[in-house]
């Protein structure tokens, strides 16, 4: 090492202070800001911008083609006297709990199912997951010429077995026609709850399953003490999505029934569509909207908190 | 070839003799012979897009082409031309019209122009010059594209939509004729249905078909959204009694039509099991072009709307209107080219292809050859003349598209014939939601 003596203005130059630009450059906690920036560049512009332009819409009267004014809460005061925002939400409800749930027991049925060794598996496993890749509008058209009032396919085989005498009003019935958009979002709906709870029965170990099984544990033992709770994280990610998913849906509605009959199966996402975009009234349509987010932040919220609990993720007991 | 000079067309006569049957070459020289006396020339260089409706009857698709053809090769102008559903030309020419971008013209449905009125070309002169060459408009199309006294656009057709019926099924019910009035029509609908040949009309959302009949069995009974001066008066005896008529009518339907869309009656027609439904001549058309469906086709016939207690027509027909954005950088290229889209020459052929599926909204066209070449269509040619605008007797404008769009009336009729709700409540509802946007 060789020792070399400083001129004077050498070390004041080297004992200068840094600048904040070099504490910008070099500081680490400014490094991870730096990394950070185009993430939050796409967040902010893509996530947080059209989310607060929609929320503002909502206190505007903006219709299609004109710029609004400031309204306050005015399209929240309509909404709330309005019967069919009401049945609209009522609808949603329905919609979004029965399907999940139901979405929920066929996949954890089919995800146990195909965890199992079985001849064909990955070819089983494929064909689940064809609900899942034909695109929505083709499932949705197909499952409205099913229900069509004159042409149905299920009342064209009932009729010819001699069970029924009159084709079933299946889209021109408001009980028919929930059942049906619900029937349709649960066959399209499974695969996904399906393979992602398979996925996560791939991630438990059967030495866990041969130690209970040595124990003299039955297959509900197994099920209720190791596979449900290593499950129940992975299932907590899948049913807030599933219900996210469930609850902003529109295309099956949309053409299915475009929220008839008699508005029997208008959600908020198709009912806002058709306020802003049909009617034009832009305003409403995104108070309607943005009136989505309430709901859909307890949804997460219920799911953020329970991953929160690494106990409940660990297997263990809640406190 | 016809050969046109801009003698023989500024004569008239004959060369417009020879218009009726103007296609490929003859077309094109009418064109260029227009071209040179045309009021508006287009700037040079000038490019324009056009957004249009998506065409049901491609004959009408064939020679709006041909029309489009004609005026590039004439004119120089390049022209792109585009097709969207009804539904969506709305939303993408607002976003246009938001944007100030995008589109030079878009030919959309009713009372387009009326939502963006400072957004679009003034069109008074092209108005002036068509209604004094040819008869003059009618009124609903008048009123559907005026404000304060301004043409905002050119409205070129109605989309003529009226009863279509199985002849032998009417008769076999014991009429002669197609009833003219209200209580003859539910009689024949009563009748048809006991003959197991049901009639049905869509009280699902459907854009076109379901707002179309029941506006006018709401109108029909002197009973009205709004007044002249749109006040809110949906709630009223006159529409309790439009409301019985209609659960008298609906329960005569065949099952499903508060399901059905806008394509759902010509389907159950085709297929034989609907036997009296509205709808535009497309349902005869799709027969006639189907060798299979002759039989069907012969049995296929229209009829005007009956009238009811108000003692005159109430048609709710579907005007379509063509509008030019005023930052375009062409306005003379639109207006030549709306103004060559009216011109006799291949209006006339541009009605024949579309077979009854357009009506023209200029009177000198009431005896256009489509009209006469198959007495079937012949009803059609009214649908300009007798539709009353799509406000009903209140204002043109977007508030009143507002309403159609959001199914107000539509809903109202639907909640009462399917029991969702009695009269007052259903009545109530549509009173609130009009409320809502006449605020």
């Amino acid at each position: 090492m060789v020792d070399i003596a400083l001129t004077p203005r050498a070390a004041k130059s080297q004992m200068r202070e840094a600048t904040s630009w070099d504490q910008l450059k070099h500081n680490r906690n400014w490094l991870g800001f730096w990394f950070m920036l185009p993430a939050m560049g796409f967040l902010i512009f893509f996530l947080a911008y059209p989310l607060g332009l929609g929320i503002w819409l909502s206190f505007t009267d903006t219709k299609i083609g004109r710029v609004g004014q400031f309204i306050g809460a005015e399209n929240y005061e309509w909404l709330w006297d309005d019967s069919i925002f009401w049945l609209s939400v009522t609808n949603t409800l329905l919609y979004t709990s029965i399907a999940s749930a139901i979405k929920f027991a066929i996949g954890l049925y089919l995800a146990l199912l195909l965890n199992e060794n079985m001849p064909f598996k990955a070819v089983l496993r494929s064909l689940i997951l064809i609900p899942f890749i034909v695109p929505t509008v083709l499932s949705a058209l197909a499952f409205w010429w099913i229900f069509d009032a004159q042409f149905s396919i299920i009342s064209w085989s009932l009729k010819h077995l001699g069970l029924i005498h009159q084709n079933i009003n299946f889209l021109g019935d408001t009980t028919w026609a929930r059942i049906c958009v619900i029937f349709a979002n649960i066959w399209r709906g499974v695969p996904f709850v399906a393979i992602t709870l398979l996925a996560g029965l791939q991630t438990v170990s059967p030495s866990l399953y041969e130690a209970a099984t040595l124990d003299g544990a039955t297959s509900w033992q197994r099920f209720r003490h190791i596979t449900y709770p290593l499950l129940t994280p992975i299932i907590a990610v899948v049913m807030t999505f599933s219900v996210l998913f469930t609850f902003t849906d529109f295309q099956l509605i949309w053409a299915m029934t475009r929220g008839g009959p008699v508005n029997a199966t208008h959600l908020m996402a198709t009912l806002s569509y058709q306020r802003a975009i049909i009617a034009g009234q832009l305003g409403e349509g995104a108070a309607i909207s943005s009136a989505m987010i309430p709901f859909l932040l307890a949804a997460i919220m219920v799911s953020w908190f329970g991953l929160q609990r690494r106990k409940w993720q660990q297997g263990e007991n809640n406190d | 070839m016809q050969d046109f000079t801009r003698r023989a067309l500024l004569q008239g006569g004959t060369a417009l003799t020879a218009a009726g049957v103007l296609t490929g070459p003859a077309l094109l020289e009418f064109a260029k012979a227009w071209a040179q006396t045309a009021q508006w020339k287009p700037e040079a260089g000038a490019k324009i897009t056009l957004m249009r409706w998506k065409r049901f009857v491609p004959e009408e698709d064939e020679a709006f082409n041909a029309i489009v053809a004609a005026f590039k090769s004439a004119t120089g102008t390049d022209m792109n031309v585009f097709s969207e559903s009804f539904e969506d030309v709305q939303p993408k020419a607002s976003v246009a019209a938001n944007t100030g971008s995008g589109l030079d013209m878009v030919w959309g449905l009713h009372t387009l122009p009326q939502l963006f009125p400072t957004k679009v070309v003034k069109m008074n002169d092209v108005a002036d010059y068509l209604g004094k060459k040819y008869g003059g408009w009618t009124d609903a199309a008048a009123k559907t594209c005026m404000k304060d006294g301004n043409w905002l656009g050119i409205p070129v057709a109605t989309v003529g939509g009226y009863m279509t019926y199985r002849k032998s099924a009417v008769e076999k019910a014991g009429f002669k004729e197609f009833p003219k009035d209200f209580p003859g029509f539910l009689e024949m609908c009563k009748a048809l249905k006991k003959n197991n040949t049901p009639a049905g009309f869509a009280l699902g959302h459907a854009t076109g078909d379901a707002n179309a009949w029941v506006h006018w069995v709401l109108w029909g009974h002197n009973a009205w959204t709004v007044d002249k001066d749109d006040k809110v008066i949906i709630n009223s005896p006159e529409t309790a009694k439009a409301l019985d008529y209609c659960k008298a009518l609906a329960d005569t339907f065949i099952p499903g039509t508060a399901s059905w869309n806008d394509g759902s009656n010509n389907k159950a027609f085709l297929a034989g099991d609907l036997y009296c439904t509205a709808n535009g001549i497309s349902i005869y058309v799709a027969a006639k072009n189907d060798p299979k469906m002759k039989d069907l086709a012969e049995d296929t016939y229209h009829a005007l709307w009956p009238i009811g207690p108000i003692g005159k027509p109430t048609e709710m027909q579907l005007a379509v209107p063509i509008l030019a954005f005023n930052f375009t950088k062409y306005p003379n290229a639109c207006k030549a080219f709306i103004d060559f889209m009216l011109e006799k020459a291949q209006y006339e052929k541009w009605l024949e292809g579309a077979k009854g599926y357009l009506t023209q909204t200029l009177n000198a066209y009431d005896s256009a050859p489509v009209w006469t070449e198959d007495p079937k269509r012949a009803v059609f040619a009214q649908a300009s003349k007798r539709a009353l605008p799509a406000s009903g007797i209140g204002t043109v404008g977007e508030k009143a598209a507002t309403a159609i769009a959001d199914f107000i009336v539509v809903d109202m009729f639907a909640n009462y014939c399917t029991g969702a709700k009695d009269a007052k409540g259903a009545m109530a509802e549509a009173e609130r939601q009009l409320k809502r946007i006449y605020r």
